[in-house]
């Protein structure tokens, strides 16, 4: 039995962790309201992005001699992961499932034999892939300094994707991030990036002629790289707003938990408090009586 | 009203604009091209110059660098990273924007196309200072 005076130091620490968990929560909040509105605008431009393309090559008169970036390099060989991750902890399961979504898929690749290559982005991911995965891990690239993420850092991003593609130095391209459903639930999806993935339409209304200035390869030739940057920047946004909104349920959850713990504490508190007047009461009844 | 087009210019951040226009004039990669009601479906990409847009007789104006327009059902729709409200350019702004290309220019290994682009920017940022 935990004496009176450890009791009350218990209470005192979980209360104050309380505080702080609620602090966080509050803050998530605010800060989720901003990553959703941000995640939320940045959606049309992928999307019509992806439209474009889509028309594009619905419509591009060379199949074969198509852009690389488009239709792949025809091999199967090399996998390039980029694993997009939070620099800060204390989200609940955000970082774990992006990972945990990973791993299996590099499990896979590496059961066919196939080679893997990983780019981290975000401290949390590194640090959860290095041990298993560390000879793998190419480059970690992380914008913890960064207060917001803009297009820029995204480009940057793509643009290193980029540079390894033009050097051959992988087949497919992978982005793994959380997608923002709603505050309680952030789906962790592998997109492919690279050859750019179409999702046909089945019931596609009819074929659009489009007039081409200049002409279509050109056009694929600017908009591909631009894609990719896109993407990449849609990926950031849609985590930030999941992290906000992992860490949002995860401190909330923290605070209740913290909350039930407190009220057990105060039980048991007054119950010993209670059986140490109870004990010195009966002392001193039966000294009395002795008497 | 009958003569209209709807126009959307959208940045990866931003909507900035989603309204019904008369008339868009764009700094296509190929040279300047007018939009009206009813032009032919288009695809194509931008060079550093003004979108110039007409609504209600009065013409607004856009500095962009780059970006990707379609045309489609009288649904204009640019794409761009980069567009910037005219009025809300500085001059400071300019003036380094224009220093930072120059020197873009003075690199030996620029391409001819970027050459032409960035030969763009500046002639276009002169236009506003």
């Amino acid at each position: 039995m935990p004496s009176l005076d450890d009791l009350r130091k218990r209470i005192v620490s979980v209360k104050s962790t309380q505080k702080i968990t609620k602090a966080m929560k509050m803050v998530a909040a605010a800060k989720l309201r901003k990553a959703q509105d941000n995640a939320e605008k940045g959606r049309p431009y992928s999307e019509k992005m992806q439209n474009i393309i889509l028309n594009l090559t619905d419509s591009i008169s060379d199949p074969q001699n198509a852009p690389k970036l488009l239709i792949g390099t025809g091999k199967d060989r090399i996998h390039l992961c980029v694993v997009m991750t939070s620099d800060r902890g204390l989200c609940g399961g955000f970082n774990s499932n992006i990972c945990r979504l990973a791993k299996k898929y590099f499990e896979k690749i590496l059961k066919e034999g196939k080679d893997l290559k990983i780019i981290t982005v975000g401290s949390k991911g590194h640090d959860q892939l290095k041990r298993e995965y560390g000879k793998y891990i190419i480059k970690k690239l992380s914008f913890k300094n960064k207060k917001k993420i803009s297009f820029i850092e995204a480009d940057e991003v793509g643009k290193i994707i980029l540079d390894l593609f033009d050097k051959n130095e992988f087949d497919k391209c992978i982005l793994f991030f959380n997608n923002f459903k709603n505050v309680m639930t952030q789906i962790p999806e592998a997109q492919q990036i690279i050859p750019t993935e179409i999702k046909k339409d089945s019931k596609k209304s009819e074929e659009i002629f489009y007039e081409f200035e200049p002409d279509e390869d050109e056009i694929l030739e600017d908009l591909l790289p631009k894609n990719i940057s896109t993407q990449v920047f849609k990926a950031f946004l849609e985590n930030s707003a999941s992290e906000q909104g992992s860490r949002m349920t995860a401190m909330d959850s923290a605070t209740r938990n913290a909350g039930d713990l407190v009220n057990k504490l105060t039980i048991n508190y007054n119950r010993s408090r209670q059986a140490v007047i109870t004990k010195e009461l009966i002392e001193i009844i039966s000294g009395a009586e002795s008497l | 009203m009958s003569d209209n087009l709807n126009l959307e210019i959208i940045s990866p951040d931003q909507t900035l604009i989603n309204t019904d226009v008369e008339q868009v004039t764009i700094p296509a990669y190929e040279g300047l091209m007018t939009i009206l009601k009813d032009h032919i479906s288009l695809i194509t990409f931008l060079r550093p110059g003004f979108i110039e847009v007409e609504i209600k007789n009065k013409i607004e104006k856009f500095y962009v660098e780059e970006g990707t327009v379609e045309f489609f059902n009288n649904k204009l729709l640019i794409l761009t990273s980069s567009a910037i409200k005219l009025e809300k350019l500085t001059k400071e702004n300019i003036s380094k924007m224009i220093d930072d290309s120059e020197v873009l220019l003075q690199n030996a290994e620029i391409k001819d196309k970027e050459k032409y682009i960035v030969n763009h920017k500046i002639d276009t940022l002169r236009q506003i200072s």
